[in-house]
């Protein structure tokens, strides 16, 4: 009854194809926006901004990239850390070596070093396809950290890889309490979001969908599958190479290599597998879920359980029930959290007269 | 109905005030552990090694000076964002808020090192972190105590003099270092490469990939280059390996120097008779036979308030370390609390204070039950390192045995190394460097 579209008529082109054909939907972004925009800064706590919304907007935008690649353009990726440490020394280097460098076009420039490495590393995925491919980007997430360690130049010197972030300052406004590096953080993931959400609807997209479904039959119809596949390496590593940056810049701010190491890479994987593969909002909520849950647990059973458990067999109960909430949700809906919104939302549409 | 009135309000207002009371009382430890994970076990050693120890000056003393020590786990897996994410949700508990945060990585410290000043929440990290922290001009909340790896590295090749009977003995010899290829393996690379000029040996910095198990082209490489020591520079289960393919290439253990975090029954147990000979640094030996260890055993797992599920760990070289941490911890708060009031729960302003101003000598050792169980410690406001003391153990097949006295390392060039990169720090962040004769 609230999510009837009945009656919305698109006149124009320009109606039809717009990023949020139905009204409600279009209603709802605007409420959420409005909710993380104004309502959250106002209200949540420094520990909720800096602990928790910006981890997950970056591992939101993280698991955007990996989706892009794996889920829209099919080509399976272990190297999205690596790309993230692209992204985070580059913009490190270009803000320190480059006088007067603006912070967001750092950033943008970091995305486009993850870019280029990305195209880089994604040339064997003309020949091999599948799990061979993901062997293959294994070779990028070990290269690029070794490199990073190996080569002092990177880090600035610093005898053990580490760098520290410089103050974030956009036209002199410095960035440094936790509500402002929120809304900056909010503002760059919202911006790529709406690009991406566009992107995989265009052409663009389109030969990325049809090279994932079928690359001997969209090479047929006149895709060239090289282009497709390296363009996909290339916006996949370019987002993946921005969420370092912010890593760096608006969460941690000290990193060093060893922490873009490749059991962060298999976490955005499993962030875009929880979410659901080919799903922009799907990668909001895988995120969402790897990042929330282990620490919602935590907080659970320390609070009920914790004072009579051993801590070791409390931090072991956490971690099977989290593999175990994996499980169930894989098996529930294999497609993740995002085709569970997507049915709700088909369903709702019938509600209260299902056929 | 108004004398109800009065009296209802004055039983709230009592009750307020003695629960507000009560709550004073008590100072907060965040303690960021893990015990899940490739590290668990030294997580789960030095966290309960540590507990223990507050359980006991809370039962055998009643807390310090009157203030009972409160504390929270939270699990931080080794993961740097989930350490974040436990410094922030810490933070802010207790009626003090968070009194010292020690996160037992240094990933994790890397991670809020420029958050700890802004917070006012001292950061101790006990012989990890990052090295020049301990120039307490450019990091007045850092405190990387007892010894930093570029001190450790020094002690070392200074044991080895030693051991060859002099450091003029060291000429011409050849020493390898044996290393964990990640930022920690690196660190002490340049003051190795100082050391090997001064002294006249040579230096061979042999890479193991993470997580280092698999190391016979290593040590394949060490027979060719038949080196006079190999310094065993790792972490996990890169160390048993290492003692294990030594012995099936014929190296000789007795002629292997671990660092601390290469020497503990963790590291030497799993690799059975290979290990025998090898020798480690620490900053605590192993062992039961200290009064402090004594007094835990007595008091808290008499009461069964022990933290730990496995009793025979109480005294391995990890358990000794968290007690040290306690130790250290509960010196400072005493410290703190003579300046700023007895029987107060202190905030993280008077708790770096504490820190600053710590001050364990030899009779305060005796005092605490802890002769020969960590060297003397003094911290000023421009040294956060302290002594820089160790002991070095040889692994008897069954138990660690202390061979040496403490054995410090080349206090100058190390600090002036420090002094420079803490400085270059300080001109990159644009910090200014505190004058330490102005302080009290």
């Amino acid at each position: 009854m609230l999510y009837r579209e009945a009656g919305q008529f698109k006149a124009s082109y320009q109606e039809d194809s717009q990023i949020f054909p139905i009204r409600q939907d279009r209603i709802g972004i605007a409420v959420v926006l409005a909710f993380f925009f104004v309502a959250v800064p106002l209200f949540a706590s420094q520990y909720w901004l800096q602990a928790i919304l910006i981890p997950v907007l970056i591992f939101s935008l993280a698991a955007m990239g990996l989706n892009i690649l794996t889920g829209y353009a099919g080509q399976l990726s272990l190297g999205s850390a690596a790309f993230m440490a692209v992204g985070a020394f580059g913009a490190y280097n270009f803000i320190l070596r480059v006088d007067g460098m603006p912070f967001l076009l750092a950033i943008v420039l970091g995305g486009l070093c993850a870019a280029l490495v990305g195209v880089a590393f994604g040339l064997p995925s003309l020949r091999i396809k599948g799990f061979y491919l993901a062997v293959a980007t294994l070779a990028a997430q070990f290269f690029i950290v070794w490199a990073l360690v190996k080569f002092p130049w990177f880090s600035n010197n610093s005898s053990s890889g580490v760098i520290s972030t410089q103050q974030v300052e956009i036209l002199g406004f410095a960035f440094s309490t936790p509500e402002s590096k929120y809304l900056l953080t909010l503002a760059i993931v919202t911006v790529l979001a709406l690009l991406a959400k566009n992107l995989v609807r265009s052409s663009t997209g389109r030969t990325w969908m049809a090279v994932r479904d079928m690359d001997v039959a969209a090479e047929v119809i006149g895709i060239r599958p090289m282009r497709a596949k390296l363009s996909a390496f290339a916006v996949s590593s370019f987002y993946c190479g921005v969420a370092g940056a912010l890593y760096a810049y608006t969460y941690l701010g000290t990193v060093e290599p060893e922490g873009f190491n490749l059991d962060l890479s298999f976490k955005i994987l499993f962030m875009v597998i929880i979410g659901g593969a080919g799903s922009i909002m799907g990668s909001f909520l895988g995120a969402a879920f790897i990042v929330l849950l282990p620490i919602f647990l935590n907080v659970t059973v320390h609070s009920t359980i914790g004072s009579w458990l051993p801590a070791s067999v409390g931090s072991n109960l956490e971690l099977i029930v989290f593999g175990g909430l994996i499980i169930f949700f894989l098996i529930v809906e294999p497609h993740g959290l995002a085709r569970l919104w997507q049915l709700g939302k088909e369903k709702l549409r019938l509600w209260p007269f299902p056929h | 109905m108004k004398l109800k009135k009065t009296a209802l309000i004055g039983a709230t207002l009592v009750s307020l005030l003695t629960s507000g009371y009560a709550m004073a009382q008590e100072q907060f430890i965040g303690l960021p552990s893990y015990r899940v994970g490739a590290y668990a076990s030294g997580g789960s050693g030095i966290y309960g090694g540590w507990i223990d120890y507050m359980t006991l000056i809370n039962e055998r003393d009643g807390g310090v000076n009157g203030v009972k020590l409160t504390w929270e786990e939270c699990e931080t897996e080794y993961n740097n964002a989930r350490g974040v994410e436990c410094y922030e949700r810490l933070k802010g508990k207790g009626p003090t808020g968070n009194s010292v945060f020690q996160p037992l990585s240094t990933g994790i410290t890397m991670s809020v090192l420029e958050k700890v000043p802004q917070d006012k929440i001292p950061m101790v990290t006990i012989g990890y972190g990052r090295t020049d922290a301990a120039d307490g001009r450019v990091f007045p909340w850092v405190f990387p105590m007892i010894s930093t790896y570029w001190t450790q590295a020094s002690a070392i090749i200074n044991y080895i003099g030693s051991r060859e009977g002099g450091m003029e003995n060291l000429k011409g010899k050849k020493i390898v270092q044996l290393y964990l290829d990640v930022a920690y393996g690196k660190e002490p690379h340049s003051i190795f490469d100082k050391l090997a000029e001064k002294y006249g040996f040579e230096i061979v910095k042999i890479p193991v990939a993470n997580p280092g198990n698999e190391q016979q082209a290593q040590w394949l490489q060490i027979r060719q280059q038949k080196p006079d020591y190999v310094i065993l520079w790792g972490w996990g289960v890169m160390n048993p390996t290492a003692l294990r393919t030594a012995a099936k290439t014929g190296f000789s253990r007795d002629r292997i120097i671990g660092v601390w975090w290469s020497g503990a029954e963790e590291d030497t147990v799993p690799a059975g008779d290979a290990a025998k000979g090898y020798t480690a640094a620490g900053f605590n030996p192993a062992g039961t036979d200290f009064g402090v260890i004594k007094d835990i055993q007595k008091v808290v797992y008499g009461a069964n308030k022990g933290n730990m599920e496995d009793k025979s760990r109480v005294g391995s070289v990890y358990y000794n370390r968290g007690v040290v941490h306690g130790i250290i911890t509960v010196e400072a708060i005493r410290t703190a609390q003579e300046k700023f009031g007895k029987g107060q729960p202190l905030t993280g302003e008077q708790m770096r204070w504490g820190f600053e101003n710590l001050d364990i000598d030899a009779a305060r050792l005796k005092a605490l039950g802890a002769d020969g169980f960590m060297p003397d410690l003094k911290i000023t406001c421009a040294d956060h390192e302290g002594s820089g003391k160790l002991k070095f153990q040889q692994w008897d097949g069954a138990k660690w045995n202390v061979v040496t006295d403490w054995i410090e390392g080349d206090r100058e060039m190390v600090r002036g190394l420090i002094e420079e990169s803490a400085e270059a720090y300080a001109k990159e962040k644009g910090l200014t460097v505190r004058d330490c004769t102005k302080e009290s």
